[in-house]
């Protein structure tokens, strides 16, 4: 029914310049060229995919994936990760109180530790993630909610932020910096990881906060305005966002290349994830350069600052700790692929052996048919 | 008498009877008037014009000025004011256009996933580009425009000649025009510079014919020469409205001399000058405008017909619905979903995601609605403005690999095949009808004179020496008769030959190959006219001793054999047509010329002012004169006629009637009533022709052959082996059809005929013969299912019985009954021959297959004016660019110049546009699922928001350059078989095997579209959850750096189109370098483009989401493995189908791809192919024209020339080889003698060896069987 009516010619009517050209339907020797491509005899390569040339591809390609996927496997097995929920939903856990009596305003911080251990030791550098679930860190509403100029250092948008970022626009007629809900839910539980030693010491593990988020993001994607030169004062007459304790050049005081927009938290947290349960990288616990591992086996306790609050939605929080290989963290999922693939390809090539043993020859002699 | 009747109105228009006495016209006794009384014409649509505007005498009329368009012809739809409201409206009066329009201002109004740019940048861009189009293709009818209506025109005023510009010419000027230029405006000719009141006009560029026409001027106006004395003319015309027929015309001029009544004349299509057409070999005429403008003849004829649609459109337009259902579905269900999820606050609104105020106060039901527009935007790339454009692009593109085709030049006629539409290219393929005309079609139309037979006297022109006339007897029974009346009937045959035509003899000076004036010293000259036969006849007749020299000041000269000019005062030509099937002139022997032996018999005639009649064209003996012949060797020439007719020739009948004074007068006298006639002219026209052509005396008749058009057999063989069912048409007689029939192969000698004629109806009711033969057929198909020999049935149907068969009967029980026992006949029949049909009822024919219960596609193919109504009427309707002029061609779909050529048209045009358009359609929805269907999932897992998936600029883009050129320029030149397997010859692989993999629109039909949906769904389902496992709660990057929402989506794009790509590349069996560098090219622009979009922060963009997405994707490894993984995961299926399919149940159509490499690995390398092709057709005529045992024969040689002979002799082998299939894989055939297969085969291997030393040949020897048995 669409089509039905779609046709250029259909109101052309007549061919342009008929009615006149008294001329124009002289006969004129208008042999056609004899050129390859309008005679349509273009040399041309006909591939047929017969039984008989796919078959190598298949054995190639079961060849070539079963390894891969025997190596990502292997690599994904060896990756360690570890995974604590800290929501506290169970009156057992530690975080309970704290995600019971869980306030907006309340202007003391509620803490609370989480002890675990590990069984093995974490060789290498170790990454250090948050994870939410049930956080709908993609829903429309909330991903368009920002204002990437804003971001970018732009003083226009810093006064007047993009319409998309309502209701997060505005508070007190000042305009918000950072602006949207986005910013406006930035995570804001503190992680602190402490190894518990032998003797029953605690010891403070150092978690580095630089390199967590994208390079170009950092260097180039955001930008606090004016430079970093005195946030205070370019921030002057901005509002911060309502859920926000701090202001945003506060967030980081101590290091004036993370603080403001380029705080690498933040940055992270912008980045908006793609399912409703992720993982955001939170600090990175850097190798040792003596040849100790970098988190030894044995007791842990985890120390969490808990601001956040997801029971509201039925989300869950989550401490992951993890190593990582040349392809990223523990992902069994593409080794079996691989294998399961490469299985398969093998399996029709053999398949498709038999058959082409079987049935090829007849088909050979049937070209010609009688 | 002069009676005005006004009409109210603004038009007034003024019905005038004249006194008309048929003394004037030819004539110089006084006749009886006939006087006109007053109200009996009556017409309401006609137009008075007044020549040079001037006021009839005011006792005769009042002058009323009449209001006509002026000369100014407007073919331009647009100004440059309303150009930009006016395009904009037609364009989005399509309702796709609407569709795109109504989703982009959707997008504007309400807050929707994706920017109104994401369908706003493709719809404009294709508005734009229409725009673009139509504005330059006005422009150029502006400039056409312009250049015609200020082209000079020498106007008559006040007796001198004035320049004006053509624009400015009203109704009623007299205008001159000089040799080659064209007619201004549709004129009427007052006189030329020729004495006789004649002016030679081309009508080239009105209907494709060539040939000088001529017109004439009225007598009474033809003796002005000078511009004072046309001035000095007082005249009115009276004619009908424009009309677009171009051949019709109907008018009166008056003329007034002083004080005296007018004088009226009767105006036709040969007084009427055609705007368009172009004065040739006159110095210059003086002619009257009455029709300007727009009302031109020309610019009637000009306007669009009715369009046909191609049974792929109406597919496609099933598949959109379905997908605009899918579409709806879809948009239904994510709304009901999403209302169902988040029906608790805290989903709805969870404390980090509020709604505005505006929003929140909002109702639920426009929120409800708002989201169900919003998904509608989202999903809406499921149907894409591309996919309209790319279709568009392909027929309007693809049309001109049939317009380049070499194969379908005609040298001689120095034209190619021509496409008067590109919407029906695929249709071509589709064929399962082929309607044929038989005369022009079929056979050449090129007419050669045979014999002919006077009472039953055979003369053959071959058989003349010396202009002496010997009777070829020795075949011929010979019939006795009075040495007298045989005499006096041979000349009176002879010159009835020679005076009965409308052909006129054309001096040419330059011309020397052109057959001669039989005289020396007298110019050469050859024979024009609109029928070959005619041309024929009067060559004939030339080379009998008659010819037939010129006409001049309305005589008639004959050169007699003995060298003495004869003159004939040519009365009145009553025209041939088609209803009437003949022709007559009414001539007068001048009194002076005597002195021969004749002199007697010619002085009869001239006493009597003889009638001499000649019954011309198709259908021209016995049902058509003989009824009217009182006497003549009635017999004799009626069984020589038949005898004629069964060898295929064309025949036609001589009679000759006498008449009194007295009776001409009457004759005169109704002549001229129906000619004066301006309401039912035709139809008085024709009772005076039946009055007059009655009471003949039967002279003898004619022969002429018409030969079949080269290759017209193979043809026709070819198309049956496709299995299509082929229909000759024809107005000709039976015997003569079927004749033609046995030639062109339609019927074999194993065909069984079946008649279905007046001869059999008369004496069997029509009920039982239509039940005999549907028994006799119905038994055939029973038992064919046990028999290995099917038997051939042909049927031969009349149109005299056709019409019985399709008038709804009263007695038998339901009125459609006759009409399903013969479709069931038909159906059975391999061929149909329909003789004796008139123009309408071959249209009739062709809705009755296409309104039958399979629907079946038809075809019809015709070179001639009747055949234009069942090229109208079929689904595809071909021309044949022929000798009788080109309304045919004009109204067809596709004109080719030769019937051969519709092998090549169907078989290899058709079926490559209809493999490819097939393949376009359903690819373009599979890549469209592929595309939409994981933001459908995605859906899924945000919360029903109607996030899309993929970046705003991606959105747009897909359709547009990433995916889009590789399926057109594959729609365009994809071949997934070489031309030559098509076109083959059809007894080595059965094309009825290749058709039947695209009969009935197999490649469209539903399972088909469900696979393709299918592997869509399948595709798309594969990305997205790849992609989700890949992402799940996992990071893929070795510095432990996250990816988000906008990398998901550029990875599930990316992996979206390459598997589309590859999927077509997969599909691709003919790369070309342009394939190589569409496909290629188009990846790597995604690429680059990506990288490009990604690499700055635009600055006009408010987001940046995409920045440096797509290279830190690239910069991980496991993104890499699980784009190839999921690439090829979805390539998988569709390639173990292919493959699977293909070794399994292959068709037709791979088997030959696998044949065809096997037999020439490459046809293009000067190998054996070529070669083959080269000599295609002389072995393949050789191998068929000796039957099958010859066959047979030939292949047992090739198989000793492998061993024996040498490389060339051998490859002709091989291309005979080639083209016997039989031989090839023959089982028992070897056990032939071999020395004498031998012997049949040297002359032809030496024949052709001669040809092939001159050429290098490769052949590989190992591919041909080389078992003798």
């Amino acid at each position: 029914m669409m089509a039905s009516n779609y046709n250029a010619k259909e109101e052309d009517g007549h061919q342009p310049a008929a009615i006149g050209h008294g001329g124009a339907g002289t006969v004129k020797n208008k042999k056609p060229d004899n050129t390859a491509f309008k005679q349509q005899r273009l040399p041309a390569w006909q591939p047929i995919l017969t039984a008989g040339t796919v078959l190598p591809a298949f054995f190639v390609i079961g060849l070539i994936f079963i390894p891969i996927g025997i190596g990502l496997f292997v690599t994904s097995n060896n990756i360690k990760e570890l995974e604590i929920d800290y929501t506290g939903v169970d009156m057992s856990s530690p975080c309970y109180n704290c995600s019971q009596s869980y306030s907006w305003n309340s202007t003391k911080p509620c803490t609370c530790s989480v002890p675990f251990s590990l069984d093995q030791p974490f060789e290498s550098n170790v990454f250090m993630y948050y994870g939410l679930s049930n956080f709908y860190q993609n829903h429309r509403r909330y991903v368009k909610s920002r204002d990437d100029s804003q971001l970018n250092g732009d003083k226009a948008s810093l006064k007047s932020p993009s319409k998309e970022c309502e209701p997060y626009r505005t508070s007190d007629e000042k305009p918000i910096a950072p602006c949207g809900a986005i910013a406006n839910s930035l995570f804001n539980d503190t992680l602190e990881l402490y190894y518990i030693d032998p003797n029953g010491s605690r010891t403070a593990i150092p978690l580095v906060k630089k390199g967590i988020a994208w390079w170009t993001d950092k260097h180039v994607k955001f930008r606090n305005p004016g430079g970093n030169d005195n946030l205070t004062v370019v921030f002057q007459g901005t509002s911060k966002p309502v859920n926000w304790r701090k202001s945003v050049y506060e967030l980081d005081p101590s290091d004036p290349d993370n603080n403001g927009f380029i705080n690498e938290d933040f940055i992270v947290w912008m980045r908006t994830a793609a399912l409703p349960t992720f993982r955001k990288l939170y600090r990175i616990i850097h190798k040792k350069p003596n040849m100790t591992p970098t988190l030894p086996l044995g007791q842990y306790i985890l120390e969490v600052t808990y601001n956040y609050p997801v029971r509201s939605f039925e989300g869950r929080k989550r401490m992951i700790l993890s190593t990582m290989s040349w392809m990223g963290g523990k992902n069994p999922f593409l080794g079996i692929a691989y294998i399961t693939v490469g299985s398969v390809c093998f399996f029709l090539g053999i398949v498709l052996l038999i058959i082409h043993h079987k049935y090829g020859n007849r088909n050979h002699s049937a070209d010609i048919p009688s | 008498m002069y009676i005005f009747t006004q009409r109210p109105g603004p038009s007034l228009i003024a019905t005038v009877t004249t006194d008309v006495s048929c003394s004037n016209i030819h004539t110089h006794t006084p006749r009886p008037h006939c006087d006109w009384c007053a109200g009996e014409e009556y017409w309401v649509d006609s137009r008075t014009v007044y020549i040079g505007h001037k006021e009839p005498p005011p006792a005769a009329e009042a002058y009323i000025p009449q209001r006509y368009p002026d000369n100014r012809i407007v073919s331009s739809k647009y100004t440059l004011w309303n150009f930009i409201p006016k395009n904009l409206f037609e364009q989005f009066r399509r309702i796709a256009n609407f569709y795109f329009l109504l989703i982009f201002l959707v997008q504007l109004i309400i807050d929707t996933p994706t920017s109104p740019v994401t369908s706003g940048l493709p719809l404009f861009f294709v508005i734009t580009v229409t725009a673009i189009k139509q504005g330059y293709e006005d422009w150029l009818r502006h400039k056409a425009d312009c250049s015609i209506n200020e082209c000079p025109v020498d106007m008559v005023q006040q007796g001198t000649v004035v320049r004006t510009q053509s624009s400015k010419l009203r109704v009623g000027d007299v205008v001159m025009v000089r040799e080659d230029e064209t007619f201004p405006c549709d004129l009427i000719l007052l006189s030329s510079s020729r004495g006789d009141g004649t002016c030679y006009v081309t009508t080239t560029s009105l209907d494709g014919e060539s040939s000088h026409k001529t017109y004439y001027a009225v007598p009474d106006t033809m003796a002005f020469k000078t511009e004072q004395e046309v001035d000095s003319l007082h005249a009115t015309i009276e004619c009908e409205q424009p009309q677009p027929d171009l051949y019709k015309f109907v008018g009166r001029i008056n003329i007034y001399k002083e004080r005296e009544d007018p004088i009226a004349r009767p105006l036709g299509a040969e007084n009427l000058l055609l705007r368009g057409a172009t004065l040739k070999n006159t110095g210059h005429i003086y002619a009257v405008a009455i029709y300007t403008g727009m009302d031109t003849k020309m610019a009637l004829n000009y306007q669009s017909k009715s369009q046909k649609r191609s049974a792929v459109e109406k597919s496609m337009n099933a598949f959109l619905i379905v997908y605009l259902c899918i579409l709806i579905s879809k948009a239904v269900i994510n709304t009901v979903l999403k209302y169902a999820w988040q029906w608790s606050a805290d989903r709805d609104e969870p404390w980090y995601n509020h709604r505005t105020e505006i929003d929140r106060e909002r109702h639920v039901v426009i929120r409800a609605f708002t989201d169900f527009l919003a998904f509608m935007v989202l999903f809406n790339y499921i149907i894409p403005v591309s996919m309209y454009v790319t279709v568009e692009m392909q027929k309007f593109l693809g049309s001109y690999f049939i317009a380049w085709d070499k194969d379908m030049y005609d040298e001689e006629l120095g034209v190619g095949a021509q496409v008067n539409t590109s919407d029906l290219n695929e249709e071509l393929g589709q064929v399962e009808y082929v309607f044929t005309d038989k005369t022009g079609t079929l056979t050449e139309n090129n007419m050669e004179f045979i014999e002919c037979c006077v009472d039953g006297h055979v003369y053959i022109p071959h058989a003349i020496c010396n202009g002496q006339i010997l009777s070829a007897a020795s075949s011929i029974d010979m019939i006795d008769s009075s040495p007298g009346g045989y005499r006096r009937h041979e000349d009176l045959f002879f010159r009835a030959l020679c005076l009965c035509h409308t052909v006129q003899a054309k001096e040419e000076e330059t011309v020397d190959s052109i057959k001669r004036g039989i005289h020396l010293g007298k110019p050469t000259s050859f024979y024009i006219s609109s029928s070959p036969d005619e041309v024929a006849l009067v060559e004939g007749m030339k080379r009998l001793g008659y010819t037939y020299l010129r006409l001049k000041d309305s005589h008639m000269e004959i050169l007699n054999k003995d060298d003495e000019i004869e003159r004939f005062e040519l009365l009145h030509v009553l025209n041939f047509d088609s209803v009437r099937r003949r022709m007559s002139v009414i001539v007068k022997s001048s009194s002076g010329n005597t002195h021969s032996y004749k002199q007697h018999l010619i002085h009869i005639i001239m006493d009597r002012n003889s009638e001499i009649q000649m019954y011309t064209i198709k259908p021209r003996a016995d049902t058509s004169i003989f009824p009217r012949v009182v006497s003549g060797k009635v017999e004799q020439v009626r069984a020589r006629v038949e005898q004629n007719a069964v060898e295929g020739l064309r025949t036609l009948c001589v009679a000759y009637r006498s008449l009194s004074p007295a009776e001409y007068e009457e004759a005169c006298h109704q002549l001229s009533d129906a000619k004066l006639a301006l309401k039912d002219r035709e139809q008085r026209l024709a009772q005076a022709y039946d009055l007059i052509e009655r009471d003949f005396t039967l002279l003898g008749a004619t022969a002429v052959e018409d030969r079949l058009q080269e290759k017209a057999a193979d043809t026709i063989e070819s198309l049956q082996k496709a299995g299509m069912k082929v229909w000759v048409l024809t107005g000709d007689k039976m015997e003569t059809a079927a004749a033609t029939c046995y030639a062109s192969k339609l019927f074999r000698r194993s065909t069984q005929i079946l008649e279905l004629t007046k001869k059999r109806t008369e004496e069997q009711s029509l009920h039982d013969v239509l039940f005999d033969l549907s028994r006799t057929v119905l038994r055939q198909r029973s038992l064919s299912g046990l028999s290995v020999e099917c038997q051939d049935y042909g049927l031969i149907i009349d149109g005299a019985t056709l019409s019985a068969v399709l008038k709804p009967s009263p007695e038998s029980s339901g009125s459609g009954n006759y009409r399903e026992i013969f479709l069931e006949i038909c159906r059975n029949c391999s061929a149909v021959l329909c003789c004796r049909m008139a123009p309408l009822q071959k249209a009739q024919i062709v809705k009755l297959i296409k309104a039958s219960k399979e629907h079946p596609i038809t075809l019809a193919i015709g070179d001639g004016a009747n055949d234009v109504s069942m090229i109208l009427e079929a689904h595809v309707g071909i021309g044949i660019m022929g000798k009788e002029g080109r309304q045919a061609a004009r109204n067809s779909d596709y004109a080719i110049p030769k019937f051969k050529h519709l092998k090549k048209m169907l078989l290899v045009h058709g079926h490559f546009y209809y493999i490819r358009i097939a393949e376009l359609v359903q690819y373009f929805f599979y890549k469209n699922v592929c595309f939409i269907f994981p933001q459908f999932l995605y859906q899924f897992f945000c919360g029903f928001s109607q996030q899309p998936l993929y970046d705003t600029a991606y959105l747009t883009l897909y359709n547009i350059s990433f995916t889009s050129l590789p399926i057109l320029l594959y729609s365009l030149i994809e071949k997934h078989i070489s031309i030559e397997m098509l076109k083959r010859d059809p007894t080595l692989f059965e094309p009825i095997i290749l058709f039947l993999d695209v009969a009935k629109n197999a490649l469209l039909r539903w399972p088909v579209f469900l696979y393709w949906t299918c592997l869509g769904l399948f595709n798309a389902c594969i990305f997205f959850f790849g992609a989700y496992f890949l992402f799940d709660n996992t990071t893929f990057t070795s510095n432990g750096q996250m990816f988000g929402n906008w990398t998901f989506g550029t990875l599930v794009f990316t992996v979206l189109v390459f598997t589309v790509t590859l999927k077509l590349a997969l599909d691709t069996h003919h790369w070309t370098w342009i394939n190589h560098f569409v496909i290629w090219g188009s990846l790597l622009f995604y690429v680059i483009f990506s990288l490009l979009w990604g690499g700055i922060i635009w600055p006009f963009l408010n987001y940046q989401r995409m920045y440096y997405v797509f290279m830190q994707m690239l910069s991980s490894g496991p993104a890499w493995l699980g784009i190839i993984l999921l690439i090829a995961i979805s390539l998988l299926p569709d390639v173990v189908k292919k493959v699977l399919c293909r070794t399994l149940w292959p068709t037709a159509t791979e088997r030959a791809q696998v044949g065809r490499t096997e037999l020439c690995t490459d046809p293009y390398d000067m190998g054996l192919c070529i070669i083959m092709l080269k000599h295609e057709v002389m072995a393949a005529d050789e191998c068929h024209n000796n039957g099958p045992q010859d066959l047979v024969t030939v292949s047992l040689c090739i198989q000793i020339a492998i061993d024996k002979m040498q490389l060339c002799s051998l490859s002709v082998a091989y291309a005979c080889l080639y083209h016997s299939p039989t031989a090839t894989i023959g089982h028992s055939v070897y056990n032939v003698d071999i020395r004498k297969s031998l012997t049949h085969m040297t002359p032809y291997l030496g024949l052709i060896s001669e040809d092939f030393s001159s050429m290098p040949v490769a052949i590989e020897v190992e591919h041909l069987p080389t078992e003798v048995g």
